[in-house]
């Protein structure tokens, strides 16, 4: 396959048009907006997760730092502390377990949108013509592996379970006493709400639930759940930011309260 | 309310010219209330450039003939409305960049014929006589969001894949095409697979979804508002994964297959 | 000499639409190498544009439906001046028609059982429109395109070529019918001329077999819910090779096109908005279709709203609503109701489906309308009234045929389906019915046209001279150097200008109601307007010029339009589709009498290009009169046919 890129006015015929793009206005928005916002948590997440301190106040746990599976991991009673990978794990023990929700968001359908228009401009806008020569998409290696989505959805479910069990333990004190809330716990509750339905709003979940089905009819609690997940499916780009932004509240939320910064109000 | 005093000048720069050359020429057009690109183009023609060759039939967003580019976005000149603009704005209208230009806004859309036929067919179950089909509204409402594709190829002419990179013409069917083929696979009756017809390898393998990065333009540019990426291509991904990129379920087929 | 390629084909199709594109699959079926010529892309022809469904008694909804009863429906609905055997055949035939296109990957919106959906139409007396949403046409259209195309790669698989056996030519017109002699009107058919719009090149088709099928002549006239295409071309065409039209004085207006804004007046609003529920009030805000029952249709409809709004949920212990009348009966009320005054604030009535329907349910059923009034309106239909008006919409005469084969009187291989036929739906037609007459008589043409073709030997084929293809293309590029004679008038004309100037003469003085000394006048200025538009002239060259193909289909459209006003000024009664000021009453005396038009180079007095015979429409076979009551048939039979019972 030719690997030139055709000049830009009139290729085999084309209308001859000089301009990359004749639109009027701000297409360079939302890409510019996208690489800020996605930018920001990159920079984030990455002094936090290797920053290996400050990760628990009890009774709350980051979402960054669960499960935390070396022995290296702060205690955390009754928490997602599993020391399976011993004591030879020197590194930040949130790196074991992050590339799991990490490969999600990587080849989740929106996410790809998102930055292969802001980060690869390919293309940045409708219409707008994109600078690369050549162009395979999704058919190689590495691009080809986003096909792999749908394993990181199952994995994103169990870290979602664990996320849920790390949210049911903020109902305590920081006593470990039961039947208690703070502002955390509201936190959390809302941070787990939206890493589910983010989750659950996924196009691989909603082809598993049904989508791969030929006839509905034939299956009517799977129709019933397709249908369930593809409501919730039209707000998943929705869904992807604001979990990931309630993930990185969560996330600072604790890092406040180790730090000392802030104390946590309780509600009861 | 039926004031027709509200019309006024508009300012059009419209691409005139064929495959050889061409550009950008200035007009200045009478415009009237509720009116449409597609009605400033016919006075156009009616006045000062009567052999201005623009393709249209129905004009009322239904056969899909009149796509064009104005001020760079892909649209239907006859759904269109001269209010979406400022009175004193300059209207920029292009002709489809990705296909060959024919002349001034009438491009030769012969890749999508060209794709359509190389689409299989929809296979017919067989023993099911005429009349006897039974198909539950449930079953035939994801095809059928499918079928109200006017094929104005709008959605063929915005994608990247083949917009900015002729060369993909050959491997690449388009969005239309590629929802043409989720809406076969998707129809609850047919039976390709019973003629030996994988529609979720070819997808792959013959028809380039593979080149699709979902960064949902067509979507964006569909005038039927039909939910291209993510009803379709999204889906038939998905499909294709089953089929190509899944060992779990190559491995369940593989054992099903021995069985049977 | 001419230099124009030619072709041969057994059969070629003029149109693409759904009589034409199942004309051409029948005819590849029966094995016969096909051609297919449209005006337009493949796959946009006017059909597109129908919204409301396929009319055929399936019974899927209701089981008291039956072919017998679609029969009545259409006779009643026309008026009893259908032609009794197309209307029999249309009703015998057209389930197996839809059933068909669900084999080719049709996929129709359905009942709870599975089946085929059916909906309630105007005049038809269970539902029995077969639908999707309200894109029907654009259903029909493209499994009809598919179907095409999976023949293609049959036969690509044979021959490594897609288009050996069926071939569509886009974007190409047909100028002329060739005829074996093109002196006698009554010779064989031995192909067609065209040019196409890319290039302006011209071409041949040569074949025994040419099948008509090109619409209506909606664009001929100012309001109209027709696309461009709608000039009239096969009607023409028929003409000019030595065929007659019939009933063309029955023009039916849509009760409901849009009225605003004006750059979309007359787009169409489906009848099934009112099927499904809609109705329609004046600026009193009065349900006003039940001042206008007429007594005809007296026993069928409701006599209040409170029986009408009934009816949808129990349609058997209730007569169904007035909106639901044929459309010649609700498009005059609306007439009736602005002229008195009270109209909407656009000039036309309100039709309401808001307060009827919940919001989610009118955007499931009616989504194109909604999109369409949104779009092109700024009109929530599931939030205020829509503002509607009559809008010419289609014409009921067409190419005099053959019932059972399609052939067209008196030119051997000539034959017609479609709109451009005419007979099947008397003076009006049902809604519903038209795609039904597409399927079910573009079946038959197809089938006669092949049939006729395969009979012939190749040296028994009719050869079309040289002199008839030169003639054909020096009328063709007239408008670039148009004939100078010396005198006052002799301008060159701008084809625009002529033809907004016949659009306006038609609207006013042929439109929905008609008086006959409007209609005089009107021949009048068609006269002169074919004298000008003989000097219409065109600038640039011969690669997609729209002002040149305007030029073109002028002729068209002109004779036409002769053909509508003669015989409307002929015909001194009122029936369906054609109206009379001055004779406003049903006379029974014309019910059996069909004009029918063609072509006369003598130059009448008044100018003209045509003139009209008188023929008796044949009777209705005793076991199809069985169906009625002899009330009803009192109402529309001479005595003499009454007595003869």
């Amino acid at each position: 396959m030719a690997t030139e890129a055709e000049p830009r006015t009139g290729p085999a015929g084309r209308a001859a048009i000089a301009q990359r793009h004749l639109r009027l206005d701000r297409w360079w928005l939302a890409p510019a907006a996208t690489v800020v916002g996605l930018l920001a948590f990159v920079v984030y997440a990455t002094w936090r997760a290797f920053a290996n301190a400050d990760y628990y106040a009890a009774p709350y746990v980051s979402p960054f730092y669960s499960p935390c599976l070396a022995e290296s991991c702060a205690d955390m009673r009754d928490g997602p502390n599993w020391p399976l990978f011993g004591d030879w794990w020197g590194l930040s023990p949130a790196l074991i377990f992050l590339a799991l929700p990490l490969g999600f968001r990587l080849t989740c359908y929106y996410y790809r949108k998102a930055y292969y228009r802001s980060f690869w401009a390919s293309p940045p806008a409708c219409a707008v013509a994109e600078p690369h020569k050549a162009y395979s998409g999704e058919t190689r290696f590495p691009l080809i592996l986003n096909n792999s989505h749908r394993y990181f959805f199952y994995a994103a479910a169990v870290v979602a379970l664990i996320l849920t069990y790390d949210t049911v333990l903020t109902f305590r004190d920081s006593d470990y006493a039961w039947g208690h809330m703070g502002l955390g716990t509201l936190l959390f509750t809302v941070n787990i709400a939206l890493v589910w339905a983010y989750t659950l709003s996924c196009h691989s979940c909603r082809h598993i639930m049904g989508g791969k089905l030929k006839s509905f009819s034939k299956h009517p609690i799977r129709y019933r759940a397709w249908t369930l997940v593809s409501r919730l499916n039209g707000h998943h780009m929705g869904l992807a930011w604001a979990s990931l932004a309630s993930l990185a509240l969560s996330d600072l939320y604790v890092y406040l309260l180790a730090t000392d910064a802030f104390t946590d109000p309780r509600l009861f | 309310m039926t004031d027709t005093s509200t019309s006024y000048d508009a300012h059009l720069r419209v691409w005139r010219g064929d495959a050889g050359s061409g550009g950008l020429e200035d007009f200045t057009v009478q415009v009237n209330e509720g009116e449409v690109i597609l009605d400033v183009i016919h006075r156009l023609q009616a006045t000062e450039a009567p052999d201005l060759a623009v393709r249209w039939n129905c004009k009322a967003g239904k056969c899909g003939s009149c796509g064009a580019e104005i001020d760079g976005r892909p649209r239907l000149m006859c759904m269109t409305r001269m209010s979406l603009f400022a009175q004193d704005a300059t209207i920029t209208i292009t002709p489809l960049r990705t296909f060959p230009v024919v002349r001034d806004l009438v491009t030769d859309v012969g890749f999508n014929y060209t794709k359509a036929r190389e689409i299989p067919a929809f296979v017919p179950p067989e023993g099911v006589a005429p009349g006897e089909y039974r198909m539950r509204q449930e079953d035939v409402e994801r095809s059928q969001e499918f079928r109200k594709c006017i094929e104005c190829f709008l959605c063929q002419d915005v994608c990247h894949v083949v917009r900015d990179h002729e060369e993909n013409k050959q491997a690449f069917a388009g969005p239309r095409f590629l929802m043409r083929m989720a809406e076969l696979d998707m129809h609850p009756l047919d039976d390709a697979e019973a003629q030996g017809l994988d529609r979720r390898r070819a997808v792959t393998e013959d028809h380039g979804l593979g080149y699709c990065n979902i960064t949902k333009c067509c979507t964006e540019v569909c005038p039927e508002s039909i939910k291209i990426t993510d009803n379709a291509l999204i889906p038939m991904k998905e499909r294709a994964a089953d089929r190509s990129y899944d060992p779990l379920v190559w491995l369940g087929n593989k054992i099903r297959r021995r069985r049977e | 000499m001419s230099t124009v390629e030619r072709q041969s084909w057994d059969v070629v199709v003029v149109g693409a639409g759904g009589a034409g594109l199942r004309a051409a699959i029948e005819a590849r079926e029966r094995g016969l190498r096909t051609a297919v010529v449209c005006k337009s892309l493949f796959g946009k022809a006017h059909t597109v544009m129908a919204e409301g469904g396929i009319a055929a008694a399936m019974g899927n909804v209701n089981a008291g439906d039956g072919w017998q009863v679609h029969f009545r429906d259409t006779l009643r609905g026309g008026k009893f001046l259908n032609h009794p055997r197309m209307a029999e055949l249309h009703a015998r035939e057209a389930p197996d028609r839809v059933w068909e296109l669900e084999t080719w990957g049709a996929l129709f919106d359905r009942t709870k059982d599975g089946r085929i959906s059916q909906r309630n139409f105007g005049g038809h007396e269970y539902p029995r429109l077969a639908h999707v949403g309200d894109r029907t046409g654009l259903e029909l259209i493209r499994t009809l395109q598919q179907r095409v195309v999976a023949l293609q790669q049959e036969d690509f698989k044979e021959s490594g070529d897609h288009e050996a056996r069926l071939k569509v030519f886009q974007e190409c017109t047909v100028t002329r019918v060739l005829k074996e002699d093109a002196a006698d009107q009554g010779s064989r058919v031995a192909g067609v001329f065209c040019y196409e719009r890319e290039s302006g090149r011209f071409f041949a088709i040569d074949a025994p077999s040419v099948v008509l099928a090109t619409g209506g002549i909606g664009k001929s006239f100012k309001v109209t819910s027709n696309s461009w295409e709608y000039t009239g071309d096969g009607h023409a065409l028929a003409l000019l090779a030595g065929a007659p039209l019939v009933n063309m004085e029955f023009v039916q207006f849509h009760p409901t096109g849009m009225v605003w804004p004006p750059s979309v007046k007359g787009i169409l609003v489906t009848e099934s908005v009112r099927g499904d529920g809609g109705v329609l009030r004046n600026s009193e805000g009065r349900r006003f279709m039940f001042d206008y029952i007429p007594e005809v249709f007296r026993e069928q409809y409701a006599k209040d709203e409170a029986e009408a709004d009934r009816w949808y949920t129990d349609p058997d212990n209730n007569r169904r609503p007035p909106e639901l009348l044929p459309r010649d009966e609700v498009a005059r009320a609306i007439n009736a109701e602005v002229k008195a005054g009270r109209g909407s604030p656009h000039g036309g009535v309100f039709l309401d489906v808001s307060t009827r329907l919940p919001a989610a349910e009118i955007e499931r059923r009616l989504p194109s309308m909604h999109h369409q009034f949104k779009q092109l309106a700024d009109v929530d239909i599931t939030k205020e009234p829509m503002e509607v008006g009559p809008t010419c919409h289609y014409v009921m005469g067409g190419v005099d045929v053959d019932p059972d084969t399609a052939a067209a009187t008196g030119v051997p291989g000539l034959f017609a389906a479609g709109e451009v036929a005419g007979g099947m739906h008397g003076s009006n037609r049902l809604g519903g019915n038209s795609l039904s007459d597409l399927l079910v008589f573009g079946r038959r043409a197809g089938l006669h046209a092949a049939e006729l073709a395969a009979a012939l030997t190749a040296g028994e084929r009719p050869q079309a001279d040289e002199a008839q293809l030169a003639a054909a293309e020096a009328e063709a590029v007239r408008p670039f150097a148009p004939p100078v004679d010396e005198g006052a008038d002799a301008a060159p004309e701008n084809p625009y200008a002529i033809h907004q100037e016949l659009q306006q003469a038609m609207n006013d003085l042929v439109g929905i109601i008609r008086r006959e000394s409007e209609m005089t006048e009107a021949l009048t200025r068609l006269a002169a307007l074919r004298r000008r538009a003989e000097r219409a002239a065109v600038e640039g060259h011969r690669q997609y010029n729209p002002g040149w193909h305007l030029a073109l289909d002028l002729r068209n459209m002109l004779l036409v339009s002769e053909c509508v006003a003669r015989a409307a000024r002929e015909r001194t009664e009122s029936r369906g589709g054609h109206t009379r000021d001055d004779h406003p009453g049903m006379d029974r005396a014309w019910r059996r009498v069909n004009l029918l038009c063609r072509l006369d180079d003598s130059q009448g007095a008044d100018g003209g290009a045509v003139r009209l015979e008188r023929r008796d429409l044949p009777a209705i076979r005793p076991d199809l009169l069985d169906l009625f009551d002899d009330d009803e048939l009192a109402k529309y039979l001479t005595e003499e046919e009454v007595k003869d019972r």
